[in-house]
């Protein structure tokens, strides 16, 4: 890291050290700063000798640093540091002010980023960076020549380095300048290479299409035959008359080509749910690298008040609701501070502990009693006997689950009013936590009365069937209770809030709730994928349905969360709560149906296997019969399909890929941690610096004012140095 | 779209596509936007390309309308001597930065001069004060007196802000909290601790953002 300091100074040459790798420490360094040392002993007894007073204490002097007495700005009457004009005038042509307002620091800053994009160099190196908090001033490159560029010559340098790249990188740059449009114009003007090439429009929401693409992908990439899987024929289709193996018709179709159902059915299932998972866990990596940034800290102040104004907002209502949710905002976000900060009592500490344990156990209470009802009562439905013809009585169970789905997260909600936590953001992971272990526990109850018991009692007739059956009526009472819960728990609520005449009665769009609603839809469809293949469909078509009917009501009814959303923070949390409880759970369920379970032996493509997954094996077996020529597919199935070695291998390399990025990001948050130091101390170097020279520009007012047989050629070398910048 | 005379060029327009942020329907809308503002005799397209509009013509644009910095923003815009007038290539520039793909950079740099009170390069406890009055209404009872912002903003080091529970705290209510969290802001966000906030340091803070890009927009 170098950079550049105009001004001259006495460097002593001093022989390199080659066992000495290390920086110069600063004790060291008494020759390098002789000639500053110097300045600063003389002005400071000419301060001495007139007997002027220093020592001026700041109040609360900590961002000024405490090092030392010349560290203290002197305070004007109310309580600023006042500063001279030509002070005033230093100070504000400094390179960290001028950044932000003046055209030459501008294009200088976009010349050397224009620099690196031709070098293609990337982040600066690390080898660079001092390791300790004050780096030495060696390291810095100090230029002689105390020339600055004016505002022609940086202008012409960039135009050069414009002119080096194409079109469109030049466009690119130009557009994201911050300057006006007629100082682009003429920067455009001069860089404009002699022949011009059209430029490619390819500025679309690229990404917002991929996204709906890969959604619609993943809801509709399976075979759009019927519904459920006992549809589906175990014979060879199009099968050439050649092999009469599998005993099945012979269709002397000359152009058809052989499809064998059970093992189309078994790969297609098994593709998708590949898909499927790679595309989540690309998705959460890419949301955990936004949302856990390496250096972010709070912050939480500086961004409300920075990014929280929505300039879209255009009618007086909106912004005033504006004004009072950011007024409320900053004003909760200080009495939390407040509360934080206050030493807690361990009687209170205690007093919360044991509320919120309390809290918890009635939830998990209430989770055990849901689970046991439903348990319970597909006992009772599996002793009675229903059969399939009475469609009404086999509604009960997904009913009674729907109820509960329901009915529990209010419970739950009423409970939490009681626990006061010190953050929101807490209580809506808690609020989801306990949602989740409900959730989670429903469907476990189900899958194992599915697989466990169903399996049993359905001995003679089609249980696959069965379940794809129950797992499609779930899904449509759930959409039910879905639109019975926005229609009573939103309208209703409005309705009655408006007869109160409250103001703010409107209830909140609870986001994690309808998350965690849409969260549990999506893993009852990848359930059934293996029963119905046809079950996505309908969850595409539920859910396009469910968004019109949730957005007609959060407009009408609702009012948004009061406390700050953070939406990428939660937006993470979500899809790795899609990605674990929810598809794995499912491809769990889905590799035991698969591996475990003995198919029915009426129904579907796998009727006369023992398991699923034998189709996959009879077809290597196949292969292995067939030839030489794909000898590679068995041996792939042999060694790296049905020995365990490989899984071992993929999850140690995958251990250590996360270990790596896990010491990746501490390592940068250590640099992180030693810049802003260094950056710290030199701010207040800059403080100490600005000082001197207010010292200096008083003293040399009082004596012009005063004296004038002064000696005044040091100071006037220092001064003129500084003007010359 | 309808035309009395009042299209822009091909050329200009793919210049102005080439060089802002803007696609081409964005421009003829703000072109007629900016022509309505005109008076009826001056809307040919060559005169709408030379004349300026003054400020309060802008302000009174409904999307400005309702927004607390609508005269900031004029004023960062305006590239006349005297700061209050805008053309139409410095109301296509506003659009620009403003616009759905403008990059997060270019936002937070005209963010900065946009809060950046009295244009000295940086945000000083003038400007944040003068920039959260601004965000919490234009109402008498909202906004701070001036000795209550005066008495505590001066304060900027890690023992402000901690543990100030002090007996007036609650009743001072707003006053007292916003103080507070100008102390809490300069805290978080002063890298070098010299009292303001610098355009890095500011870029800094809204990189911690990831809705400022979505926020900062404004829309014909």
């Amino acid at each position: 890291m170098s950079r550049s300091l105009a001004f001259v100074l006495n460097v002593p040459e001093t022989p390199q050290d080659p066992e000495d790798s290390q920086e110069p420490s600063p004790y060291d360094e008494s020759e390098v700063h002789d000639s500053f040392h110097q300045l600063i002993q003389e002005q400071s007894r000419w301060v001495a000798e007139e007997g002027l007073e220093l020592q001026h204490r700041a109040l609360g002097a900590g961002a000024l640093g405490a090092s030392g007495s010349d560290h203290q700005a002197l305070l004007g009457p109310e309580g600023a540091p006042v500063y001279s004009t030509a002070t005033l005038h230093i100070l504000a042509s400094m390179p960290s002010r001028t950044i932000g307002r003046s055209r030459g620091a501008i294009i200088s800053q976009y010349y050397s980023r224009t620099v690196r994009l031709r070098r293609r160099a990337g982040r600066p190196q690390l080898r660079d960076v001092g390791r300790s908090a004050r780096p030495s001033l060696r390291l810095y490159d100090l230029e002689l020549d105390p020339a600055v560029l004016e505002e022609d010559e940086k202008q012409g340098l960039l135009v050069k380095e414009l002119q080096g790249l194409t079109v469109a990188q030049r466009d690119h740059i130009l557009r994201g300048m911050p300057l006006s449009l007629a100082e682009k114009r003429c920067l455009r003007e001069e860089s404009r290479p002699p022949r011009g090439k059209r430029r490619a429009q390819g500025r679309h929401g690229l990404l917002s299409c991929c996204s709906r693409l890969r959604d619609s992908c993943i809801l509709g990439c399976f075979t759009h035959t019927v519904m459920y899987y006992g549809y589906y024929s175990n014979a060879t289709l199009n099968q050439p008359c050649a092999s009469p193996l599998d005993g099945c018709q012979c269709t002397p179709e000359a152009g058809g080509l052989p499809y064998n159902m059970p093992l189309a059915y078994l790969f297609t299932v098994g593709v998708a749910f590949f898909i499927t998972c790679i595309t989540l866990v690309y998705s959460m990596s890419r949301s955990f690298g936004e949302s856990y940034r390496v250096g972010s800290t709070s912050g939480v102040h500086a961004i409300t008040v920075f990014c929280s104004w929505d300039y879209k907002v255009t009618q007086k209502w909106a912004s005033r609701l504006q004004h009072d949710n950011i007024r409320t905002q900053l004003k909760e976000l200080l009495a939390e501070g407040q509360l934080r900060q206050r030493p807690r009592r361990a009687c209170g500490r205690l007093q919360q502990a044991a509320v919120l344990g309390l809290v918890w156990l009635l939830c998990l209470g209430t989770t055990l009693v849901c689970a046991l009802a439903v348990y319970t009562f597909s006992e009772l439905v599996i002793q009675s006997r229903v059969s399939a013809e009475r469609d009404g009585a086999l509604l009960a169970l997904p009913l009674v689950v729907c109820l509960l789905n329901l009915g529990a997260p209010y419970l739950f909600r009423v409970l939490a009013v009681l626990e006061r936590h010190d953050s929101p953001v807490l209580e809506v992971y808690v609020a989801i936590c306990r949602n989740l272990i409900l959730k989670v526990v429903i469907l476990g109850i189900l899958c194992y009365h599915w697989l466990g018991r169903r399996v049993g009692t359905l001995k003679d007739q089609c249980w696959e069937d069965f379940v794809g059956q129950e797992l499609y009526r779930l899904m449509v009472m759930d959409f039910i209770f879905t639109l019975l819960d926005t229609l009573l728990g939103e309208l209703v609520w409005r309705l009655i809030s408006e007869k109160r005449s409250q103001e703010n009665g409107k209830p909140e769009f609870d986001i994690a709730g309808n998350v965690l609603e849409l969260i549990y839809g999506q893993t009852l469809t990848w359930l059934g994928v293996l029963f119905s293949p046809l079950l996505p469909a309908m969850q595409i078509i539920k859910l396009l349905f469910l968004f019109y009917v949730k957005k007609t009501s959060l407009m009408a009814n609702c009012q948004a969360p009061r406390r700050p959303w953070k939406a990428s923070h939660m937006s993470t949390v979500f899809i790795s709560l899609l990605c674990f409880p929810s598809f794995l759970g499912a491809a769990v369920f889905v590799c035991y149906a698969i591996w475990q379970v003995k198919p029915s032996n009426i129904c579907g493509p796998f009727r006369t296997l023992d398991t699923m997954y034998e189709a996959g094996k009879v077809w290597v077996r196949h292969l292995e019969e067939a030839g030489p020529g794909v000898s590679w597919l068995p041996w792939i199935h042999r060694y790296l399909v049905e020995s365990a070695f490989p899984i071992y291998l993929a999850s140690a390399l995958l251990l250590a890929v996360i270990y790596f990025n896990i010491q990746v990001v501490k390592g940068q948050r250590k640099v992180i941690c030693l810049l802003k130091e260094q950056l710290s101390n030199e701010g207040e170097d800059k403080i100490f610096l600005i000082n001197k020279l207010q010292r200096i520009y008083e003293r040399k007012e009082r004596s012009r004012v005063g004296r004038t047989e002064e000696a005044v050629m040091p100071p006037a070398v220092f001064t003129d140095d500084w003007d010359a910048q | 779209m309808g035309g009395s005379g009042s299209r822009l060029s091909k050329e200009l327009l793919v210049e102005y596509q080439d060089l802002t942020f803007l696609t081409k329907q964005e421009i003829l809308l703000a072109h007629r936007r900016f022509c309505e503002l005109l008076p009826q005799e001056h809307r040919s397209v060559e005169e709408s390309l030379q004349a300026r509009v003054s400020l309060e013509q802008i302000l009174s644009l409904p999307e400005l309308k309702a927004n607390p910095f609508k005269e900031r923003i004029c004023r960062v815009f305006s590239t006349s001597p005297t700061r209050d007038s805008l053309s139409f290539e410095d109301f296509l520039d506003l659009l620009s930065v403003f616009s759905d793909t403008a990059t997060p950079d270019i936002k937070s740099h005209y963010a900065f001069r946009i809060f950046d009170f009295d244009d000295d390069g940086t945000l000083n406890r003038e400007d944040l004060s003068q920039l959260v009055n601004c965000l919490t209404g234009e109402g008498e009872d909202t906004r701070l007196s001036a000795s209550e912002m005066k008495q505590l903003i001066d304060n900027v080091s890690n023992g402000a802000g901690l543990g100030w529970a002090g007996p007036g705290s609650r009743r001072e209510g707003l006053g007292f909290g916003l103080k507070l969290s100008l102390s809490q802001i300069l805290e978080e966000s002063d890298i070098d601790r010299d009292g303001t906030i610098n355009l890095s340091e500011f870029q800094h803070v809204i990189s911690r953002s990831p809705d400022f890009a979505s926020s900062f927009k404004i829309v014909l």
